[in-house]
């Protein structure tokens, strides 16, 4: 215990005098230069959060003072600007929205992870054969598919329903949610599964009762991904739906911003209402955001 | 895990996310390819078969060219600032001197990528907006109103106003990837650099670079991708235009498809980009080894 500590004791003050040797002239230049990158950091920072801030400030705004008083805070808050916006068909898109992106979360958790469980518990090579198939399937890109898919959801009717953004959103996600669940899967302790057999548990309850309850760190990695992409998603909802009353969000917001012309007060209200949601999530789910974020490009 | 017959619960499991993939992903990748030989209309019941014609179409489009030549714009220019400027940044922001204050600007650097990319085109049409927008009364604020063009609607700036926008919106979002590599480099690396009296410079040439290059690639393939396939951005700002001058290949796609009704040259259009992005995918999968049991 003494000669460590001793030998502790010596390595600190090796090392404390050593430095300030070569401290006292890093010091000046060290101390100018960091209040620079200081300078350069907030200055970036206010780049990034004026615009934001100002599109908050301005939703508070008449017409007249966004355009003559681009800069000051408004001299009425015009409230109602947030009422109108809704009133006038931000209510529609942001319901659609919601349901939309609801049913493509619980689509791609529940079919996503029984998936993973097969491509983590077996090996056969029909079961690689599907991992390469499934793992194939981030390669493909929406675009590409805009034509085709526009045409198998004519044949099917589904053009102009919501089931038209549902059922492509759930295919485009699957890839990456399999990826992300079955890597979680396989760090799970056989042992688990042994015994919940020796206990008579099914197939099914070893999926329902031990897989899913011990991911759900990873399950909400796939939410926040899931809730993210849905919810901001424009090609599909430009091209595929038609109808005003169906619209979400994203392609709701063009529609909104040719109806209203000049009320920018009301669509920067709508700007912001639509922006709420998923700022909400991401701030309560951070650390599965960057969970997700960090392996699904790294891994995916 | 030995192979072994697998019971039905475990097939009917899979079975699903197959035939999603298969419908709305495999089947489309063909019957775009399939559509390329054809001419037809959005409503058509027929399709006329033309063999190579669009193909060659194609490759005599200079249209096809611009909108190319700012792919590769905005491929260069995002590379340059979401990965060099953003490792960078994500390097300053892991350093002890700024420990502090990091935590709150990691979220406000981070702030644009939670927004809808068609909230924040919408809101950058007030920033270039000629008349009252930010940019331009900014510049005139400090005196430099000779510089204030209208961005948006000038042939020669609007690419760039775009681009502008998107490293604007994205560069949070990649430091983000790098703060999270830079956090899992082993701390020893930079205490023995440390000992050896090494500066930042050449810590961050000699132990960061080095030890984020895989996040790197990745970021760098990430990017690329992201830029040939880039639609919202330009379609929602410029609809492609002046003229041409902003277009890219995605929004040309659309263009030919539901504007023009030129179904079979858009699909034409989208296997060009498919192939484009497909050789930088198959880079990505190879370098970073998904789906490995690693």
């Amino acid at each position: 215990m003494v000669k460590t500590d001793i030998k502790g004791d010596f390595l600190e003050r090796d090392r404390t005098a050593s430095k300030p040797r070569s401290k006292a002239k890093l010091n000046i230049t060290g101390g100018l230069s960091k209040y620079a990158v200081l300078l350069g950091l907030l200055l970036f920072a206010f780049l990034i959060l004026y615009p934001l801030f100002w599109m908050v400030v301005s939703s508070f705004k008449s017409y007249d003072e966004i355009y003559n008083n681009v800069w000051g805070l408004p001299s009425v808050w015009h409230f109602e600007n947030y009422t109108t916006a809704w009133s006038m068909g931000i209510s529609s898109y942001f319901f659609n929205s919601v349901l939309v992106t609801l049913a493509t979360i619980v689509l791609v958790v529940l079919i996503g992870s029984m998936a993973a469980f097969t491509l983590s518990r077996y090996r056969s090579k029909w079961i690689d054969a599907a991992l390469i198939f499934i793992i194939g399937g981030i390669m493909m890109n929406p675009q590409v598919a805009l034509i085709p898919l526009f045409e198998i959801l004519s044949w099917f009717g589904l053009i102009d329903t919501r089931w038209a953004l549902i059922l492509t959103y759930v295919a485009f996600r699957l890839p990456l949610t399999i990826i992300l669940i079955r890597a979680f899967f396989l760090s799970i302790p056989k042992e688990l599964e042994e015994s919940a057999i020796i206990d008579g548990c099914s197939e099914f309850g070893i999926y329902a009762r031990i897989y899913l309850p011990l991911s759900i760190p990873i399950i909400l990695t796939t939410v926040v991904l899931t809730a993210f992409f849905a919810w901001n998603e424009f090609l599909f909802a430009t091209v595929f739906i038609d109808s005003e009353v169906l619209k979400t969000i994203p392609s709701g917001l063009m529609n909104f911003k040719d109806a209203l012309r000049t009320d920018w007060g009301v669509l920067l209200s709508g700007m912001v209402i639509a922006s709420i949601p998923m700022v909400i999530l991401l701030v309560v789910l951070q650390k599965f955001l960057v969970r997700g974020l960090s392996e699904g490009s790294v891994k995916g | 895990m030995t192979a072994r017959k697998i019971p039905l619960i475990p097939t009917l499991f899979i079975l699903p996310s197959i035939l999603f993939l298969g419908l709305f992903i495999y089947f489309p990748l063909v019957q775009n390819l399939y559509n390329s030989f054809f001419q037809f209309s959005v409503f058509s019941p027929t399709k006329e078969f033309v063999g190579f014609a669009s193909f060659q179409q194609l490759l005599q489009d200079k249209v096809i060219v611009a909108a190319f030549i700012n792919n590769v714009k905005y491929a260069v220019i995002s590379v340059f600032f979401q990965v060099f400027f953003a490792l960078v940044l994500a390097t300053i922001l892991e350093d002890k001197v700024f420990r502090r204050i990091a935590p709150a600007l990691r979220v406000i650097y981070f702030m644009p990528v939670m927004i809808s990319i068609s909230v924040i085109a919408l809101l950058f049409t007030f920033v270039y907006n000629p008349q009252m927008g930010l940019l331009n009364s900014f510049l005139e604020l400090i005196g430099l109103e000779n510089l204030a063009v209208p961005w948006l609607g000038n042939a020669t700036t609007a690419i760039y106003a775009v681009i502008a926008m998107s490293q604007w919106q994205s560069i949070g979002f990649i430091t983000m990837l790098f703060i999270v590599a830079i956090q899992k480099i082993p701390k020893d690396l930079y205490e023995a650099a440390d000992i050896d009296g090494a500066g930042k410079i050449r810590k961050f040439f000699n132990i960061t670079v080095p030890q984020v290059k895989e996040t790197m690639f990745v970021n760098v393939l990430i990017t690329v991708t992201g830029s040939i396939l880039v639609f919202n951005e330009p379609f929602i700002l410029t609809g492609g235009g002046p003229g041409f001058s902003s277009t890219t290949l995605s929004v040309l796609m659309y263009e030919q498809g539901f504007g023009k009704d030129n179904m079979g040259y858009a699909s034409v259009i989208a296997t060009l980009i498919f192939v484009l992005s497909a050789i930088f995918a198959l880079i990505q999968i190879r370098v970073s080894g998904t789906g490995k049991d690693d």
